[in-house]
């Protein structure tokens, strides 16, 4: 028994490799957010921490979100998805203009805005499908260039959209502004100019439903993750020839990763609308890699390094002036030195060693402290 | 009409072809998606701009030492980065290369700043009219030079023993070493021929479109990899082929089409020939062993 | 009819022909050998019984089932598993975990259930465990559930893969090379093992094995591949003692 606890533990604590997280740790990780958002929403209302400070907390919520569901694809499926920012783009914009077509008539947010929410996660995520019908066959560099294409695609189409709405009506446009002629002068409202902004959403991400949105997020990839699905899928990741003769079905659970991942981003997504302004060049290429920056730090398969990974370097730059420019550059060199390290057989034999030693020595502090109590 | 845009067509497709080279050379070899190469034409290009601008230097030499730069930064990038990583996972070298992309970038940001600069071309070639149609002199030199480096290529890599190295590398790595191949040696070759054709496109797109930013790699890379893929990965005719494919259908559509989409156009291509044919027109299949 | 029926099955790959007419017929309960040099095709046989490739030719049935040209995973929903020669484990799941994969289509429960932690979770979870416990017993793998795979020695993969394999429930058991790897002690428990899970699980097996102190130990009855062809079949002894066999075996 006791040797069963020495290694969860050791697999708790390795930041870098892909391990399967364990029900044991889970609550931790789901009180971790709950607990660090508490504490700064505190500190804001103190006066602590500067406002520009409390500004930071919904948006590393949505990024939380983020790293977590493509943490889902990439590190328990096994599969390098680069389209993540598509997705959160499908859901920005769904549910975004949803709140801005409807906050006339439904005028309370508190039943707008899980609208919104849903509609912006259920439409990512069949977007999520429906990519990961096609893309079934394809894996490693393959699928990873087509989910790239996927999120160019999204942002490319999506700033050719034009959409007013006057007295008569909605009217859209692709590629081309709409004429104004077709246009009522005194009632027109634009509601989406292309590659503009859109504007006048209702800021309804506050801060309480975007922590809530974390930790279901969360709860729903643990319990995923340590299921009968979740098992499938990472068997999927570990051995794919192994899986299909043991008669996992492929298909199936690589179309719940897409779509539930997708889901997730899509729910980022309608939180960024809400929150900031949203225009199509925010969710290019360099979103999906600065996610997939936050992943990787936190470990690959860790959903709670994810958490974690997030926080930091989300905050870090914004506090550190002067870091600001070199941010990009650090990023990069983290990526290619965490995989570096991560093959290296001699600093993940000292890894390994230094994890022993330091469970050893927890367990060494508990027995003393035990000892000391029985006496 | 039609023909202009088709002749700048081939000339951007050429350009495409090059660093689709690069791309269907390493993936032979080294059986890896080097996502970098495509910031290697950015590197090549400032480094050009940067002889022949800030130093003043002849237009030949600029393209001499640009060329012999990133062949040096294609080397190392292999031994620095890629190389502790062969019998890795695939997922640990893609987004190594990805790292290696970004450092690129932002290294040339730090040095050259965001704003893009303005590019003189290095060698003028006049243009020619016939008939009703004037053939612009870049289109040529585009054309014309990269016809000659694919015609030196395709002979190198039949004719010459390094060339049938790497032959022999790219179809089995443990039977070329038993036959005497010395690997490393090989897949530092290809690196170095990929990234100093990188260095060549990167001159001549710079010379076509005449602006250098930090990003300028980034968007043409991934064009230049769609290319390959639609033209077969790991077939050198093919990359050929597809680059000059994936450069006519980018300018047809704007044309025809709308500017806006024509990315939109040349993804949407990638993802279809991925479901028709995986392998693209010139690739062979791969048998998984198990 | 026999339980097992191999008709004629051949692939070739680029022209060279890799198996060509490969014939058996197996009865139920009985543990079959498949033997013959490197290379002469005997994992092929094994990939085509298992649909990772499709015979060019040639039929299969199991249990009077028609098996020809059916996708892996529906061969192992029918009744079929196997291991491999390169262990294939599940690497960085628990021993637990990697035979709870096996019983995934046995043991069911939505997504959602799994998700939302609905009583069948707990219920059904607590019926894998238990099955899974039974089979990691019989393969003396019981201790080192909690253990990773890929920690795991050598020997004990093998054995994890035979119970991975046997938690789906399959008719047809294949085993890729069982013992390699194994010192003499090991394999002779393995044998026991076998023994014993084709005695209790109502299990058919076709082994292919090296070995032959294992084949002529278990199997009561071989097949002997060459260059993709059957030199000969029957009973282990009289097909050991074959002077063909000994002379593709010496390579004379």
């Amino acid at each position: 028994m006791s040797e069963r606890k020495n290694s969860e533990r050791a697999k708790g604590f390795s930041l870098l490799k892909i391990v399967p997280s364990k029900s044991r740790g889970k609550l931790v990780t789901v009180l971790i957010p709950v607990v660090f958002f508490a504490v700064c929403a505190l500190l804001v209302n103190l006066g602590v921490l500067r406002s520009h400070f409390a500004g930071l907390l919904v948006p590393l919520c949505y990024y939380i979100i983020m790293a977590v569901s493509l943490n889902f694809t990439v590190g328990i499926l096994g599969e390098l998805s680069l389209g993540h920012a598509g997705f959160m783009c499908i859901g920005a914009y769904v549910g975004g203009l949803f709140t801005l077509l409807t906050q006339d008539s439904i005028t309370s947010a508190w039943i707008r805005f899980p609208i919104a929410i849903l509609l912006g996660g259920l439409i990512a995520a069949l977007a999520g499908f429906l990519i990961g019908v096609p893309i079934l066959r394809l894996r490693g560099d393959y699928l990873a260039i087509v989910t790239l294409a996927f999120g160019e695609i999204v942002r490319n189409l999506v700033q050719n959209i034009y959409l007013s709405r006057d007295k008569a009506g909605l009217h859209f446009s692709f590629t081309n502004a709409i004429e104004p002629e077709r246009l009522d002068p005194a009632t027109n409202v634009d509601i989406m100019k292309g590659p503009m902004a859109l504007n006048g959403i209702s800021p309804d991400a506050t801060l309480l439903i975007s922590v809530i949105l974390v930790v279901i997020t969360i709860i729903v990839i643990l319990n995923m993750v340590d299921s009968r699905a979740g098992r499938a899928i990472m068997s999927i990741r570990d051995n794919r020839i192994a899986a299909e003769s043991t008669g996992i079905n492929i298909t199936k659970y690589k179309l719940i990763v897409f779509s539930l991942s997708a889901f997730f981003a899509g729910i980022a997504g309608v939180l960024f609308a809400h929150y900031s302004t949203v225009s199509p060049p925010k969710f290019d290429y360099n979103m999906s890699i600065l996610i997939l920056v936050f992943v990787v730090l936190g470990g690959v398969g860790n959903i709670r390094g994810s958490i974690i990974a997030t926080a930091i370097l989300y905050i870090l730059p914004e506090v550190l002036r002067g870091f600001q420019s070199y941010r990009m550059l650090i990023y990069a060199i983290v990526l290619i030195v965490m995989m570096l390290l991560n093959n290296n057989e001699r600093f993940n034999a000292w890894k390994k060693n230094t994890t022993e030693r330091f469970t050893a020595w927890r367990k060494g502090l508990f027995r003393k402290k035990s000892g000391k109590e029985a006496e | 009409m039609f023909i202009s845009y088709l002749l700048s067509g081939i000339s951007l497709g050429a350009i495409y072809a090059l660093i689709a080279l690069g791309y269907t050379m390493v993936y032979g070899i080294a059986k890896m998606l080097n996502f970098a190469h495509g910031d290697v034409i950015m590197v090549g290009g400032y480094i050009a701009f940067t002889i022949s601008v800030t130093l003043g230097a002849d237009g030949w030499i600029a393209l001499l030492g640009s060329i012999i730069f990133c062949t040096l930064l294609g080397i190392t990038i292999e031994r620095v980065a890629y190389k502790p990583l062969r019998g890795a996972s695939k997922l640990s070298v893609l987004i190594t290369a990805i790292g290696v992309s970004y450092l690129l970038q932002n290294v040339a940001l730090l040095i050259f700043g965001s704003a893009s600069r303005n590019f003189q071309a290095l060698i003028v070639v006049p243009s020619v009219e016939i008939g009703s149609v004037t053939i612009p002199g870049n289109t040529i030199l585009t054309i014309g030079v990269s016809v000659v480096i694919m015609i030196v290529l395709t002979l190198f890599i039949n004719k010459s023993s390094a060339g049938s190295a790497m032959l022999a590398v790219s179809e089995d790595k443990g039977a070329a070493q038993l036959m005497g191949v010395n690997v490393n040696k090989t897949i530092s070759l290809t690196f170095a021929i990929g990234s100093g054709l990188a260095a060549v496109a990167g001159i001549l797109m710079c010379t076509q479109y005449p602006n250098i930013g930090p990003y300028t790699g980034q968007m043409p890379g991934i064009k230049a990899f769609i290319a390959a893929v639609f033209g077969g990965i790991g077939s050198i005719p093919g990359a050929m082929l597809g680059g000059i494919a994936i450069g006519v259908i980018e300018n047809l559509s704007k044309a025809y089409i709308s500017t806006q989409l024509s990315d939109a156009i040349t993804f949407a291509i990638l993802i279809i020939m991925l479901l028709v044919k995986p392998t693209g027109i010139l690739g062979k299949k791969l048998n998984e062993k198990v | 009819m026999s339980f097992v029926e191999i008709n004629n099955i051949g692939i070739s790959f680029g022209g060279l022909h890799a198996v060509e007419d490969f014939y058996l017929r197996q009865e139920k309960g009985e543990l079959y050998g498949l033997i013959g040099p490197n290379g002469a095709g005997k994992t092929t046989v094994f990939n085509l019984l298992t649909g990772v490739y499709k015979p060019d030719k040639g039929t299969f049935f199991l249990d009077g089932q028609n098996m020809t040209g059916k996708s892996t995973v529906e061969l192992n929903k029918l009744g079929i598993a196997r291991t491999f020669q390169n262990i294939r484990l599940f690497g960085n799941m628990t021993v637990l975990d990697n035979v709870k994969i096996g019983l995934h289509n046995q043991y069911r429960y939505s997504a959602l259930t799994g998700v939302l932690r609905l009583p069948k979770y707990r219920s059904v979870e607590r019926a894998m465990n238990e099955k899974a416990m039974e089979l990691l017993d019989v393969l003396e793998l019981g201790e080192e559930r909690d253990h990773l795979a890929s920690n795991l020695p050598y020997g004990k993969q093998r054995r994890l893969e035979i119970a991975r394999a046997m938690a789906t429930n399959p008719k047809y058991l294949l085993l890729d090379e069982p013992a390699a790897g194994m010192n003499p002690n090991e394999t002779a428990e393995l044998m026991q093992m076998i023994r014993f899970v084709r005695d209790h699980f109502d299990m058919t097996i076709l082994l292919i094995e090296h070995d032959m102190k294992l084949v002529a130990g278990i199997c009561e009855k071989v097949s002997v591949l060459d260059f993709g062809q059957l030199l000969c079949q029957g009973e282990t002894s009289a097909v050991l003692k074959d002077p063909e066999v000994i002379k593709a075996y010496l390579g004379e």
